[in-house]
C-alpha cells in the first residue's frame, strides 16, 4: 500500500500496451485504431488539438472507460477495468489537471488523501507529515510548512505535489493530463523537470499536451492524434522538433489557410506570405509513416 | 543541486508571498475558530459588565445549559457543513424524534425505551433519506432539506392531531421506564451548590468526539475533502456518497439525542416546536468558522458559536433588555461572522 518504489528494470514487456484500440459513443467514433506502448522509464507524449481524442484515450488507459474495439494490456496481461480504482491497483495513476487536489486542505492531508496511514483508529499524523516533507524534498520541492493549505502553492507546485503523491503510492505508469496547460513558461519548466524525475525513477509516463515545445524535450515517443485517429507515432530519433510542430499545426490545413488568406488580398495576403514561409521552413511535407 | 535549481526556477515574488503568509498574526487568524473565540470574549465581557446577575455561577450554569441544547446539534451540523452540505430539516427533526418516542410509547402503552429505540431508527432514517436524495439527485441539499423540513413540519402536526386529537403529545411521565430515561437524557447534578445539567457534559463529549474524528482520523480527512472538492476526493478513492449520507445520519443521531432530552425534560412535546432552530444550529456553525461552501470549519468553533448564542440569549434576559431585540442580535451575529470568515478564507486560499 505504502511501498516505496525503487528503480525498476526495463523489461521487455511494456507496462501499458494498446493495440488497435478504439472507442465509440453510440454512432460516434471518438477514437479508432490507436496503438500505443509505454515501457518503464519511457515518456510517451500524446499530442493533439482540441477534440483530437486525447481525453478519450486517457479515460481508457485510466480505467474510466473500456475500449469498444481492440485490446488493452497491462504488463502483458489483457485487462478490462470496471473503475479507475482497479487501474490504480495495477499502478496506473492519473493526475488530472483540475482534479488533483483539495485547495483548502493542508499539503500533507492532500498528499495522503484516500491513502491515510492509520495507527489503530487514528491516523499516524507525525509519520505522514514527515514523509510528505521528505518525499516532496526528494522531488526538489522545498516547502516551509506542510500544514499550509495546498491552495497557497503555485499551480506548478500543486501539479508536482500530485505527481510526487502518485509516485510515492507506487505508480508504475503516470498519466499526466495537460499538466502544463494553465501554467506560465517557468512553472511549465518545473513540471517538465518532475516528469524527467519520474522517468528516472523508472516510471512509464504518458504526457498529454497540445504543446510540442513542452513535449519534445522530455518525450521518448510521440503519438499524434487528430479527429480520433493516429496521424503519427514516432520515436524521438525519427522526428525533429520542427517536424513535430509542423504536424501539430496540421501541415496541409496550414497551407490551405495560407491560400485562402492570399485570395483575400491586402493585409491578409501579407499574413499568408508569412504563413507560407513558415510552412516551408517547418518542412511539412507529408511523411510516409504518418498514416493519413 | 536540485534545491538550488528550484530556487532559480522560482520567481522572487513567490518567496515574498510565502513570507507574508507565515506571519504569526496571519497564522493565528487562519484558524477557523478564531473569529468565534474573539466574539465570545467580547460578548462575555459585555454582559459581565452590564448585567450583574450574569456574574453568578448559577446563571453561568444556565447559560451553559442553553448553549448545550444548541451545541449538541451544532456539532454534527458543523461536520455536515464542512462536508459541503446543509440540513434545514434539523430543527423539526428534533421534534419529530421526540414525538415519535412519545406517541409510540403512549399509543402502544409500551416501555418508553421502546419508543426511544423507534425514535432512533426514525431519526437515522430521516438523515439517511436526506443524504440519499442529495447524493442520488445531485440537487443542492439546501433545496432537498427545505423540502423535508416542510414535510416533517406537516407530519409532526398532522400525525399528532390524528393520534391524540391535540397539537401536543400526551404526558408520558406515568409510563414505565420514564424515570430511568429521564435520568439518562435530562438530569442534573450539583457541584458546590451549583446545579449542572448533564447535557453540558454530553455536549462536551460530543464536541470532543467530533473534533477527534475531524482532526485525528482518516474519516475527518475525508469529510474535509468531500466538502472542499468532491471531484478531487472521488478521484483519489474517497467514498463521497457514503460520507455525505453518513454525515446526514450523524445529524439524525444527535437530533434523536436532543429530541430525547426535550421529551424527558418536559414530559410532553408541542408538535410545532423546533421550527427556526435549524438556523440557530447553522449560525452557531458559521460563527464558529464553517464555510457555507464547505471544506473548512471546526467542531470546537461551532461549540463556541453555540456558547455565544447561549450567552446572548440569557445575557439579554439578565441585563433586563427587551427580548424583542434577540433576533436582531442573531442576524447581526450571522452577518458579522460571514464577513469575517470570507476575509479569513481569502487569506487562507490561493490568491494567484
Amino acid at each position: 500500500m505504502t511501498s516505496r518504489p525503487g528503480h525498476q528494470d526495463k523489461t521487455a514487456v511494456p507496462l501499458v500496451r494498446l493495440a488497435d484500440a478504439g472507442k465509440n459513443y453510440g454512432s460516434i467514433i471518438a477514437l479508432s485504431g490507436i496503438t500505443l506502448e509505454v515501457s518503464a522509464g519511457d515518456v510517451t507524449c500524446v499530442l493533439g488539438d482540441n477534440g483530437a481524442g486525447k481525453s478519450t484515450l486517457i479515460k481508457i488507459i485510466a480505467g474510466l472507460h473500456q475500449p469498444s474495439t481492440g485490446s488493452y494490456e497491462v504488463e502483458g496481461t489483457p485487462v478490462s477495468f470496471a473503475s479507475p480504482r482497479e487501474a490504480l491497483e495495477l499502478g496506473i495513476a492519473t493526475v488530472y489537471q483540475d482534479l488533483a487536489v483539495v485547495p483548502l486542505m493542508p499539503v500533507w492531508r492532500n498528499f495522503f488523501l484516500g491513502n491515510e496511514v492509520r495507527k489503530g483508529l487514528r491516523m499516524d499524523i507525525g509519520f505522514m507529515r514527515r514523509t510528505c516533507k521528505s518525499e516532496l524534498l526528494g522531488m526538489g520541492i522545498d516547502l516551509r510548512d506542510v500544514d499550509q493549505p495546498i491552495g497557497t502553492l503555485s499551480g506548478g507546485e500543486r501539479q508536482c505535489v500530485a505527481i510526487a503523491r502518485a509516485v510515492y503510492f507506487g505508480a508504475k505508469v503516470l498519466i499526466l493530463d495537460e499538466p502544463t496547460a494553465a501554467l506560465g513558461v517557468k512553472q511549465s519548466g518545473v513540471v517538465l523537470k518532475y516528469i524527467l524525475q519520474a522517468r528516472e525513477r523508472g516510471l512509464g509516463v504518458i504526457f498529454i499536451t497540445h504543446n510540442p515545445h513542452h513535449a519534445y524535450p522530455v518525450g521518448d515517443r510521440f503519438l499524434l492524434l487528430n479527429r480520433g485517429r493516429t496521424i503519427g507515432y514516432y520515436a524521438k530519433e525519427q522526428i525533429t522538433r520542427d517536424e513535430l510542430t509542423g504536424l501539430m499545426a496540421g501541415g496541409g490545413e496550414l497551407e490551405q489557410l495560407s491560400h485562402e488568406l492570399e485570395a483575400m488580398g491586402g493585409a491578409a495576403a501579407d499574413a499568408a506570405q508569412v504563413l507560407g514561409e513558415d510552412v516551408q521552413e517547418l518542412g511539412i511535407a507529408r511523411r510516409p509513416g504518418s498514416g493519413e | 543541486m536540485t534545491q538550488t535549481a528550484q530556487a532559480d526556477l522560482t520567481p522572487s515574488p513567490l518567496r515574498d508571498e510565502r513570507v507574508g503568509r507565515n506571519s504569526v498574526l496571519a497564522r493565528l487568524f487562519a484558524r477557523p475558530e478564531m473569529g468565534a473565540v474573539s466574539g465570545a470574549i467580547v460578548i462575555f465581557l459585555l454582559f459581565f459588565i452590564i448585567a450583574p446577575p450574569f456574574r453568578s455561577a448559577g446563571s453561568l450554569a444556565t447559560v451553559l445549559y442553553v448553549a448545550s441544547t444548541f451545541g449538541l446539534m451544532s456539532a454534527p451540523i458543523a461536520l455536515l457543513m464542512i462536508g459541503g452540505e446543509f440540513d434545514l430539516s434539523a430543527g423539526v427533526a428534533v421534534t419529530s424524534s421526540a414525538l415519535t418516542a412519545s406517541l409510540f410509547s403512549y399509543e402502544f402503552t409500551v416501555n418508553v425505551w421502546a419508543g426511544v429505540a423507534v425514535a432512533l431508527a426514525v431519526s437515522l432514517a430521516i438523515g439517511f433519506l436526506n443524504g440519499w436524495i442529495v447524493v442520488r439527485t445531485g440537487i443542492p441539499s439546501f433545496l432537498v432539506t427545505l423540502g423535508t423540513f416542510f414535510m416533517l413540519q406537516g407530519l409532526n402536526l398532522a400525525l399528532t392531531q390524528t393520534i391524540t386529537n391535540q397539537v401536543a403529545s400526551p404526558d408520558i411521565s406515568e409510563i414505565q421506564g420514564f424515570s430511568a430515561a429521564q435520568k439518562v437524557f435530562a438530569s442534573s447534578f450539583t457541584i458546590g451548590g451549583v446545579n449542572i445539567r448533564t447535557t453540558i457534559i454530553y455536549w462536551i463529549v460530543v464536541v470532543f468526539i467530533a473534533t477527534w474524528i475531524l482532526l485525528r482520523t482518516h474519516v475527518g480527512n475525508w469529510i474535509f475533502s468531500v466538502g472542499g472538492s468532491a471531484p478531487s476526493a472521488r478521484a483519489v478513492g474517497v467514498p463521497v456518497a457514503k460520507m455525505k449520507i453518513g454525515l446526514f445520519m450523524g445529524v439524525g443521531l444527535l437530533a434523536w439525542f436532543t429530541g430525547m432530552h426535550t421529551l424527558f425534560e418536559f414530559n410532553t412535546i408541542q408538535s410545532g416546536q423546533g421550527v427556526g432552530n435549524e438556523f440557530v444550529y447553522i449560525i452557531a456553525a458559521v460563527v464558529g468558522g464553517c464555510l457555507l461552501t464547505g471544506g473548512y470549519g471546526s467542531a470546537v468553533g461551532a461549540a463556541i458559536g453555540a456558547l455565544i448564542f447561549g450567552m446572548t440569549q440569557q445575557g439579554i434576559v439578565y441585563a433586563g433588555w427587551d427580548p424583542d431585540w434577540f433576533t436582531f442580535f442573531e442576524g447581526a451575529l450571522l452577518l458579522g461572522a460571514i464577513v469575517l470568515n470570507t476575509f479569513i478564507r481569502r487569506r487562507a486560499e490561493a490568491s494567484r
